[in-house]
């Protein structure tokens, strides 16, 4: 859906659901989630429904995801760093993660 | 990088947002003296309209243009004031008394003020047409996001759909930056001309009207534009096509992204919750707070600026975060120099030039705003405009009893992402109007925070006793 | 009478007044119900949802009684709403608890059991006080503070919520008529019928029922009646949807069929709706990650305050008037728990015209009487 403008900025080796990605210092964790191509971010916790992000800016919070054993953080808002491990979510999160 | 711990215990001046509006109050109050912080959640300030002014990747100045980056000039005087500029940091709660709750990085502090200006700035009004939940379907303001952040381009079969200049800014930039759009489907109502035209003089003097001929037509010599006045994003898991139409005529386009937009709406969620008075605009079709020539709110000390205080543009919000910063100082520290008001005052009326024949060109469709059938009005609840309807025919008639009723509001983003769209839709259904219906009553958090960080925040004995009996 | 548009006008569009209402149509009464607008201060937004047993009744043993006749009625009526309506309030009895934080949290719990239940008249409900390890087999998750607490097997909850769209809905589809926006300024009595003012106009009912929760206070002397009330704020803390963690209601924290965690209760004498006193959040929220660490990391997407309709010895009111008859009070705190009793108990007899003595005799506020001078 998207490319990368120019491949600016250094990389940043974060995995999504243990692959590898690209990312670039700058992206934030959506962004990184856009540019590898990865259709959804997480599932509904009330139809199931797949859901990506959305608006981008901290507003929409469809782009909730685990990062780093947390869960349910706002993907657009927060920074990829080296050897962050993200994980899209399946519907309610689990108390405790 | 700033930590909650880092924080003084209070500030003559809190900012909240760090777009044009809060950038410029924070430059000019900490330069005439007052210990000023600005929080701002995102990566970086700049707000939307200058998103990634001090690290963007996008190079090439032409492709975001000269409009963008005069916001490094902003950046760069809060920088050099003096302010405290903290970025990462969520503002979750501001009550009456002015105290500000904050996040940082996991750890919340609560932070007393003696003024505080919101400048959260604007969302993009609520598009909710049938399918617009799907993976692909992604507002056009996300699009430019990561496009001024991260330099990222669409290049898949790429639909724009809706209206306002800021569509047809955000096609330009993309097709400058090598993207590929396949169509525009322009969703204004031609009868929007009717209302519009009496404000054509006051619009063909301003600048907005060579900026916005020169637009169209950059975007119109590239892309197929197509009047619809229906829209569909269709799809199983993700989307596949998009359906459109107008009157009888129907017709499909294959695509892998569909960017939706109908114009920016105040984010009043956190003006909201501290109990500031706010009232309908029926122009603009928002809420919006009531503020006098200062910007001062109807709760003392707190001061709304920027697009927060009504859609006027990010030149506006700057000067309007001037305009409220000065009172601030003048309230705190009336012998320090500040700029003079008037002729900050006499710039923010030209900026007003145009504005209305904007608003009326630009006014979105009946149809886009009060959705029918299953079309999902509230994205994390999943509640669809019938539901909506049905309710507010049990005699339910505002969205308080409509968020108990059917959860609509309830989810993390707290009704932002429609808010308004329930308001509508009580008033289509009951036969009223939106200032009648109201808005939600909000409270802290309005933005999630942990139960352990909650749990972190001081508690006085009587407030320990008030659980503990 | 006969030129009475309605044969009862119900005064509250709350929990207590729906539930009556529909009472009421099903008896087959011509019924109205009088509201206040979106803004309205509202108990049934605000309430925590419990149909409660343990604990009910220490000072009016009668209570106890009372509470698990709604209590063991509320399962009928759950399931005639959903048939009615399609919606289920997901209504579960699955034992609550009490859960304490310390030695002395304990033991003042068990101290309130004895008392409860050395009352004379009482009914056993079976409240066990249970030590860490007994608790911990029922509900795994507690804390290592948690040094054990109370179960009743009578204790459950419900979706309120749902409860309350789940009864306007069955109303509507009942025939019954909503008025908001009608709040009632003035009630009179003239030419055998009930005058009901209201802004909007006035509204003819052969009885009426108060149950405007807090506001009975100044409806019911209108028709010779009293509710001596003490309205108190309650907060509560929400967090997002988790997956089911929490098989037992307890008290001050239970997981909702949705998903989320519900953590209460507080008790302020400010009875300001809009606000709302961080402090006290916090404090329910250390306790909830005290009693459920696993909870630490989750997000509160939203808080709320409440004013609870309270009388002021805390027991329902249930009366007629003997000035005005066909004028009825029905007063109480726990709108949800005894929402079945409501329903299916009070408005059939207020159907009738007269109350059941036998039941609800000891709920009269003619209490308050005999107490000042005694």
């Amino acid at each position: 859906m998207f490319k990368r403008l120019a491949e600016t900025g250094a990389a940043v080796a974060i995995t999504v659901d243990g692959r590898q990605i690209a990312a670039r210092a700058g992206d934030t964790v959506a962004a990184a989630l856009i540019a590898a191509g990865i259709d959804h971010c997480r599932t509904t916790p009330v139809s199931g429904a797949p859901r990506a992000p959305y608006c981008l800016m901290g507003v929409c919070f469809e782009c909730l995801v685990t990062v780093d054993g947390v869960g349910s953080r706002q993907g657009c808002l927060v920074p990829v760093r080296d050897g962050m491990a993200v994980e899209t979510q399946t519907g309610k999160r689990e108390a405790g993660r | 990088m700033t930590k909650a711990s880092d924080l003084a215990p209070s500030y003559d001046l809190v900012v909240i947002g760090g777009g044009p509006a809060g950038l410029a109050a924070a430059a000019l109050a900490a330069r005439a003296g007052l210990t000023t912080v600005l929080f701002d959640e995102n990566p970086g300030v700049g707000g939307q309209i200058y998103r990634a002014i001090t690290f963007s990747p996008v190079k090439d100045r032409a492709v975001l243009g000269e409009d963008y980056w005069a916001g490094a000039e902003l950046a760069a005087e809060a920088k050099a004031s003096g302010a405290l500029i903290v970025t990462g940091a969520t503002v979750w709660s501001l009550d009456p008394t002015r105290l500000v709750g904050v996040s940082i990085a996991g750890q919340a502090r609560l932070i007393e003020a003696k003024r505080v200006i919101i400048a959260t700035g604007s969302l993009e009004r609520p598009f909710p047409v049938p399918g617009w939940t799907l993976p692909g379907v992604m507002s056009a303001g996300g699009a430019q996001t990561v496009l001024k952040a991260q330099g990222l381009v669409p290049n898949g079969k790429t639909v724009l759909a809706g209206g306002g200049p800021l569509m047809w800014l955000l096609a330009a930039q993309i097709l400058r930056a090598g993207g590929k759009i396949d169509a525009v489907l322009d969703t204004t109502p031609r009868k929007n001309w009717l209302r519009a035209l009496a404000h054509l003089p006051d619009f063909v003097l301003s600048p907005y009207f060579a900026k916005g001929l020169k637009l169209l037509r950059e975007v119109r010599a590239k892309v197929r534009v197509i009047r619809v006045d229906r829209l569909e994003a269709v799809g199983d898991d993700k989307l596949r096509e998009v359906v459109f139409g107008k009157g009888d005529n129907e017709r499909r386009m294959p695509a892998d992204l569909l960017l939706l937009h109908q114009g920016v709406v105040p984010n009043v969620n956190l003006a909201l919750a501290a109990g500031v008075a706010h009232a309908w605009n029926e122009r603009q079709l928002c809420f919006e707070p009531v503020l006098d020539e200062d910007f001062n709110s109807s709760v003392p000390g707190i001061s709304v600026a920027g697009d927060g205080a009504g859609i006027a543009g990010g030149t506006a919000a700057a000067e309007r975060g001037r305009i409220a910063a000065i009172a601030a100082v003048r309230a705190l520290k009336p012998e320090a120099s500040v700029p003079d008001l008037q002729i900050v005052r006499q710039k923010l009326q030209r900026e007003a030039m145009g504005r209305a024949f904007l608003d009326w060109l630009n006014r979105p469709a009946d149809s886009f705003r009060q959705p029918e059938g299953d079309t999902i009005v509230c994205r994390c609840e999943e509640v669809t405009a019938r539901q909506v309807r049905d309710t507010a025919d049990l005699g339910c008639e505002g969205p308080n009893q409509m968020k108990a009723f059917l959860r609509c509001g309830m989810g993390p983003c707290q009704g932002r992402l429609r808010g308004l769209t329930v308001t509508e839709l009580i008033a289509a259904q009951r036969g009223t109007t939106p200032a009648e219906v109201g808005y939600y009553r909000l409270r802290p958090p309005v933005k999630p925070i942990t139960l352990s960080e909650l749990a972190s925040l001081p508690i006085a004995e009587a407030e320990r006793k008030a659980v503990e009996r | 009478m006969a030129a009475s548009d309605f044969d009862v006008a119900v005064v509250g569009g709350g929990l207590v007044g729906v539930a009556t209402a529909w009472g009421l149509a099903r008896e087959g009464c011509r019924v109205v119900v009088l509201d206040e607008g979106d803004r309205a201060v509202r108990a049934s937004r605000g309430n925590f949802a419990l149909v409660w047993v343990q604990s009910k009744g220490l000072g009016l043993p009668e209570y106890a009684g009372w509470t698990i006749r709604s209590s063991n009625a509320w399962g009928g009526f759950a399931q005639t709403l959903k048939e009615e309506t399609g919606l289920d309030v997901a209504f579960q009895r699955p034992g609550g608890f009490h859960l304490a934080l310390s030695g002395k949290e304990l033991e003042a719990r068990a101290n309130i059991l004895k008392r409860l239940h050395n009352q004379p008249g009482i009914v056993d409900y079976k409240t066990e006080i249970m030590d860490r390890s007994q608790v911990a087999k029922m509900l795994p998750d507690i804390g290592p503070e948690v040094v054990g607490g109370s179960f009743c097997p009578l204790d459950g909850h419900v979706n309120s919520l749902r409860l309350f769209r789940t009864l306007h809905t069955a109303i509507k589809a009942r025939g019954v008529t909503y008025l908001p926006s009608h709040r009632v300024e003035t009630i009179t009595k003239e030419g055998g019928e009930f005058r009901l003012a209201t802004a909007q106009g006035e509204i003819r009912a052969g009885k009426v029922a108060l149950a405007a929760g807090n506001a009975n206070m100044r409806l019911a002397p209108m028709v010779g009646l009293e509710a001596p009330m003490k309205p108190e704020r309650g907060q509560i803390v929400v967090t997002e949807r988790l997956r089911p963690f929490l098989n037992h209601p307890v008290v001050t924290l239970r997981q909702t069929d949705e998903g989320t965690v519900m953590i209460g209760d507080s008790k302020e004498e400010s009875i300001d709706p809009a606000g709302l006193t961080l402090g006290v959040s916090a404090t329910e929220a250390e306790r909830a990650v005290r009693l459920f660490p696993l909870l630490a990391n989750v997000n509160v997407v939203r808080t709320w305050s409440a004013i609870r309709v309270m009388t002021q010895d805390g027991f329902p009111i249930y009366d007629e008037s003997e000035t005005h008859p066909g004028a009825f009070t029905i007063c109480c705190h726990s709108g949800v728990t005894l929402a079945a009793n409501h329903a299916l108990t009070v408005a059939p007899m207020i159907a009738r015209g007269a109350l059941d003595t036998s039941l609800v005799a000891p709920f009269s506020a003619r209490r308050f009487h005999v107490q000042a001078t005694g």
